[in-house]
């Protein structure tokens, strides 16, 4: 752990000037380089905005945000980052390829190279054979491992997810778990990775981050030490249920305050 | 195929209601809301005949007579159409980047069009004409006329477009730290298409009707519009004339129509409306 965090998040609070809301207050966070870390938290913990203020979507209040050794704007500019929503948000009048290629052509690629590189992100989602399709035409897990694709085309060092596959169903969120292990295995980035289902987390992570709402603070951390590569198996493995636990009592002990509602979304 | 098989049909039946009113109505006799004759209700056949015959004695058909006027109108259309596409489309993008243009124009934009266009008309006549070059003398004015009716809704449709976009998109966008002109290109000018196509569909009818007007204060005798008021004077004697060019006008409306409608099928991909 000597080597330069990909990401350091040093004191960083973010209050919204409206309702005086307290979204962060006070976070600390070292991600180091080929690491899957979890954000988990009930809604209104500020997961996502966590997220947003390393990406550089909105600033923080106070604090810094360094990645890979670099203030989180020009990491922005740099192109540091790969980002994947919670929506494909894929162009509906660009097809599957053409949307994989889009962060190419931002970054000035020429045809050629574009052509080979999106050819083997085509291969790495298994979608070769939907190139000229368009959007519309796929299934929403389709449509999540384009978005994939796209995020992860230009090789950045770092993958931001918001519950990216949120809005799928069990099962298709289940197989998408697999293949992105597969893939991050692969390429070894490091992903930062937002979501509020326990069992996801704690498959997919190295480390999971539990957060607390009012204000969005860390509760707590829990590495996971489950060995790879992880299958369907791991899923009954009781270890897979230890930790399951280990973040729910967290999420539990910090969520007394919390309404009964979000307490049913995350028990 | 069968989409033109059901145009003929929708035609054939709106003649025969045609006929089929003007024969009730005359053997009746009754005279509400008019009196039905030959001359209020020419037969069909007399303006499908009329097409045929020459207007007067050793000139050519009315049919040949009015392909060269609608040739001609439809000259002044298609450049007036060009013209208030173009002004229209750069109009919103220069709208859509600024708050204050937007609210400082807007207004002027929309106060543009209560002005009826026959006012417009004779002063684009007289401050264009003596500007253009001989070749486009005349008609070029028309089409600077036609324009003054279409760049209206290609602007309001383009602005609105061009907001349409994604805010995730836009915020997609930011993550490659994309300039405001790939912005532009790569997201908000495509996702602007269906809003324009929808404007150029109003725009291509406008242009036509826009090209007609414009020929009358301009006393341009070789397009339909100057058809249209010669016909008129003779309605009461030939009044399947003037029956005969308004199914040209018509003809060349809806022509245009179809074309913008086959443009956009080929430029315009997205899902079916249903497919959400």
């Amino acid at each position: 752990m000597s080597e330069r965090p990909v990401v350091e998040i040093r004191g960083v609070t973010k209050t919204f000037a409206r309702g005086n809301v307290t979204a962060l207050e006070n976070i600390e966070l070292e991600l180091h380089p080929g690491e899957f870390v979890s954000l988990i938290g009930p809604s209104g913990c500020g997961k996502s905005t966590l997220l947003r203020v390393v990406g550089d979507l909105t600033p923080p209040t106070s604090g810094t945000v360094t990645i890979n050794g670099k203030p989180a704007r020009q990491a922005r500019e740099d192109g540091d980052y790969g980002i994947v929503f919670q929506d494909s948000v894929l162009f509906d009048w660009r097809t599957v390829a053409k949307n994989i290629a889009l962060p190419l052509e931002m970054l000035g690629w020429d045809r050629e190279k574009r052509k080979a590189r999106t050819e083997e992100m085509l291969d790495l989602v298994e979608l070769r054979n939907f190139a000229d399709h368009h959007p519309w035409q796929l299934s929403g897990g389709m449509q999540q491992r384009v978005s994939i694709a796209r995020a992860l085309s230009f090789e950045p060092a770092l993958l931001l997810m918001d519950e990216p596959f949120g809005a799928l169903d069990e099962m298709t969120r289940e197989r998408l778990n697999l293949e992105l292990l597969s893939i991050w295995e692969k390429l070894g980035s490091t992903v930062v990775f937002v979501t509020h289902s326990i069992s996801e987390a704690v498959f997919l992570s190295t480390r999971v981050v539990v957060m607390s709402p009012r204000p969005g603070r860390i509760a707590g951390m829990v590495p996971i030490d489950l060995p790879f590569p992880r299958t369907v198996e791991t899923r009954e493995d009781p270890r897979f249920f230890e930790l399951v636990t280990q973040v729910r009592e967290l999420l539990r002990k910090r969520g007394e305050h919390l309404l009964p509602e979000e307490a049913a979304e995350l028990l | 195929m069968r989409r033109a098989g059901l145009v003929a049909a929708v035609v054939l039946v709106l003649a025969g209601l045609w006929e089929l009113y003007r024969w009730i109505w005359t053997s009746a006799g009754w005279t509400w809301p008019f009196v039905v004759d030959n001359t209020s209700m020419p037969h069909i056949s007399t303006i499908l005949k009329a097409f045929g015959q020459p207007t007067q004695v050793n000139q050519p058909t009315l049919i040949n007579l009015l392909l060269h006027k609608a040739l001609f109108t439809g000259r002044e259309a298609v450049v007036g159409f060009a013209l208030g596409a173009a002004v229209g489309f750069l109009l919103g993008i220069v709208l859509v980047h600024s708050r204050l243009l937007q609210r400082g124009f807007l207004p002027y934009i929309v106060a543009s069009q209560t002005v009826p266009i026959l006012a417009v008309a004779p002063m684009v006549v007289v401050w264009v004409n003596p500007k253009l070059p001989t070749g486009l003398q005349g008609w070029g004015a028309v089409a600077v006329i036609a324009s003054y009716l279409t760049f209206f809704p290609v602007t309001i449709n383009t602005l609105r477009g061009l907001s349409s976009a994604d805010p995730r998109a836009l915020e997609l966008m930011r993550t490659y730290a994309a300039s405001r002109w790939s912005v532009l290109w790569k997201l908000r000018v495509p996702a602007s298409l269906p809003y324009v196509f929808a404007a150029l569909k109003l725009a291509a009818t406008a242009s036509v009707v826009g090209a007609i007007i414009g020929e009358l204060p301009s006393g341009l005798q070789s397009g339909l519009g100057g058809a249209i008021i010669n016909f008129n004077q003779y309605y009461s004697f030939e009044p399947q004339e003037l029956w005969a060019t308004n199914i040209v006008a018509a003809a060349l409306g809806i022509l245009f129509f179809v074309c913008v409608v086959g443009t956009e099928k080929l430029v315009v991909r997205r899902a079916p409306e249903n497919a959400g």
